[in-house]
């Protein structure tokens, strides 16, 4: 279980500001939606969290700045499920998956190596395709991989970009029914980066809204989730249903003005 | 329920890891085999009885005798080009799958990234100027062996600089190929006769040049180079995954690139300074060892080494003894097998191998 704060974060792409002055705090066992529009820098906020890329200001993890912590180590706490499955080697799901045991061990392939490869198989229901060609999998069973790939390194946070983008409505569902239920089990959180409102409300206990490179408004979905919050920052008219137990949103059209 | 028991995979890895010390096997068998024909053929004439007590006579003189001549055909002209070939084509494979998987590209070779064609300037510079880095015998290969390495520098340098991606760095050996290659040709066009076809010889690369010293030497920065990169494999296999996901596994991508890459340059610019170009074994080696036991690099590196072995001592055994007493440049002869045989595989796998 980690604490993850993140303080004055600031990232330009050659000379675009992507992320400016973001601060942010990540609790432990709860899991985080990033939403925002294209741009707002959900998928770079992921990628500094995991020092893919190198951000200036600063990002605790416990109190320790990743900036100065020993990559393997890192790879310890953090895992990290990309947003696409480019695999340029033809592996099967096995070695893809057990790929994750990497900052745990040795040259050599052990017995308990093995049996936490199977364990996460076995959790996300993947044991029938372990020796299929990972390139063979349809889009959904790719993205299951990943994240036990991601698992297998036992992290205590799990960073998902845009998680879902590819998938069709059951196996949205099913992969964040998925993360939810490993952060209840395993008592890790998950950051992930969504587009979908709804499927976020569903389904995350924090919410950050992202706009510009810095974070909107934070907290529980119910209270951000207002007509007037995705008009401004989506540029977007809709309408917010609550006759379910959480936030529905029907979007009706884009607005042309005040859209930065 | 399913039928998945954690035992099954287990096993399931014991047989993968089976199949490819069995390969290595075959392939050590067989090169021994194939370095067994080639020490026994030559236009020499020598009967295997001769050859085999020229071998025995150097190891234990007390009980076996041989003559000069045998002595002077077996250990001057034959095993020190059998073992050239097979530290030559280890060198050239293990270097072609180092860069083909820090790279992930199928493509990447000492060909497309500059580095074959910087070596024949090199030599061309020497046979045809005169001008090089080291005097006497060491001209040419001097030269080669430092406009390897430049080539190597000087395309990382460019694709570093414009953010190295694998696809930069081979647009830079690609580039920097058809540069070299234009100031060879404009060397042959300006050199003499007799300069022209020493250019061309070299560039069609041999084995002519085994010394035990040369032998010695590639043998040695392969064994400083070799544990290095095979101790990085999980490393360069987490690369192929993705730089982001290396990454986010605690694989310092960056480094392990650079020192990867200057390792195999290493490797390929000894071996071709004293052979010249041999085409072919160090991008088809690498595939030939992945389509058979796949793109582990833990046994992806030590396969191809072996693969290597195995297609340059055929290939120069063949060219050796088809037009015997001529003897065939070699790299034609690994094109001439090799590309078939690839072709063949090509066909016929199964499953994805890239």
């Amino acid at each position: 279980m980690v604490n993850i704060t993140i303080k004055d974060l600031s990232f330009n792409y050659n000379s675009s500001m992507i992320l400016n002055d973001l601060d942010l705090v990540i609790d432990d066992s709860q899991v985080l939606g990033l939403v925002g529009p294209n741009g707002s820098g959900k998928t770079t906020l992921i990628k500094c969290i995991d020092r893919i890329l190198k951000p200036k200001g600063s990002i605790l993890l416990d109190g320790a700045d990743i900036q100065t912590m020993n990559r393997t180590e890192m790879a310890k706490h953090l895992g990290y499920v990309p947003q696409s499955s480019s695999t340029s080697l033809a592996t099967t799901v096995f070695d893809t998956v057990l790929m994750g045991r990497r900052p745990h061990m040795s040259w050599r392939v052990s017995d308990a190596d093995i049996d936490k490869v199977a364990n996460v198989l076995e959790l996300l229901k993947l044991e029938e395709l372990a020796m299929r060609d990972f390139d063979q999998l349809s889009g959904g069973q790719k993205q299951k991989v990943m994240i036990a790939r991601a698992l297998c390194q036992e992290p205590s946070v799990l960073l998902l970009d845009e998680p879902t983008s590819s998938l069709d409505m059951k196996h949205q569902l099913e992969v964040m029914e998925m993360i939810t239920a490993l952060v209840k089990e395993k008592k890790i959180s998950a950051v992930m980066a969504l587009h979908d409102l709804n499927l976020a409300a569903m389904f995350v206990d924090k919410l950050a809204i992202l706009k510009g490179g810095k974070i909107y408004a934070a907290g529980e979905p119910a209270d951000l989730l207002n007509s007037k919050n995705i008009r401004e920052v989506y540029g977007v008219e809709a309408i917010v249903m609550d006759d379910l137990d959480r936030p529905y949103i029907i979007p009706l059209r884009s607005l042309n003005e005040g859209i930065a | 329920m399913s039928t998945f028991k954690r035992t099954d995979l287990r096993e399931e890895y014991q047989r993968f890891l089976n199949k490819k010390l069995l390969f290595f096997l075959v392939l050590i068998i067989g090169t021994i085999f194939l370095a067994c024909i080639s020490v026994s053929q030559g236009s020499a004439g020598l009967s295997i009885k001769e050859v085999c007590m020229a071998i025995l006579a150097r190891f234990l003189p007390d009980y076996f005798t041989s003559t000069r001549f045998a002595d002077n055909i077996v250990w001057s002209l034959r095993l020190n080009r059998i073992l050239m070939g097979i530290v030559a084509g280890m060198g050239l494979s293990i270097a072609g799958a180092t860069m083909q998987g820090i790279l992930k590209n199928p493509l990447a070779s000492e060909f497309t990234l500059g580095m074959d064609s910087a070596a024949c300037l090199g030599a061309s510079l020497a046979i045809v100027l005169g001008a090089g880095f080291a005097g006497g015998e060491y001209l040419i290969i001097g030269n080669a062996f430092v406009f390897t390495l430049i080539a190597s520098f000087t395309v990382y340098g460019l694709a570093r600089y414009k953010g190295i991606t694998p696809e930069t760095l081979i647009l830079a050996g690609i580039a920097i190929t058809y540069l070299f290659s234009a100031m060879t040709t404009f060397l042959q066009y300006m050199g003499r006769v007799e300069e022209l076809h020493d250019v061309v010889f070299w560039m069609m690369g041999s084995l002519d040049g085994a010394t035990w010293e040369r032998i010695g030497l590639i043998t040695a920065i392969l064994v400083l180079c070799l544990p290095y990169l095979v101790i990085k494999s999980w490393d360069i296999n987490a690369i192929g995954a993705g730089d982001e996901t290396a990454k986010s596994l605690g694989v310092d991508v960056e480094r392990t690139r650079v020192t990867s890459m200057m390792l195999a340059s290493l490797i390929t610019a000894s071996i071709i300074c004293f052979t010249g170009t041999i085409g072919f074994v160090g991008l088809v080696g690498p595939h030939i060892t992945r389509m058979v036991i796949g793109g582990d690099h833990r046994f992806l590196l030590p396969g191809s080494a072996l693969t290597g072995a195995a297609i340059l001592l055929g290939a120069d055994t063949l060219a050796r003894t088809v037009l015997a007493p001529v003897i065939l440049p070699v790299g034609v002869m690994t094109s001439f097998l090799g590309v078939p045989f690839f072709i063949y595989l090509f066909m016929r796998r199964r499953r994805a191998f890239w």
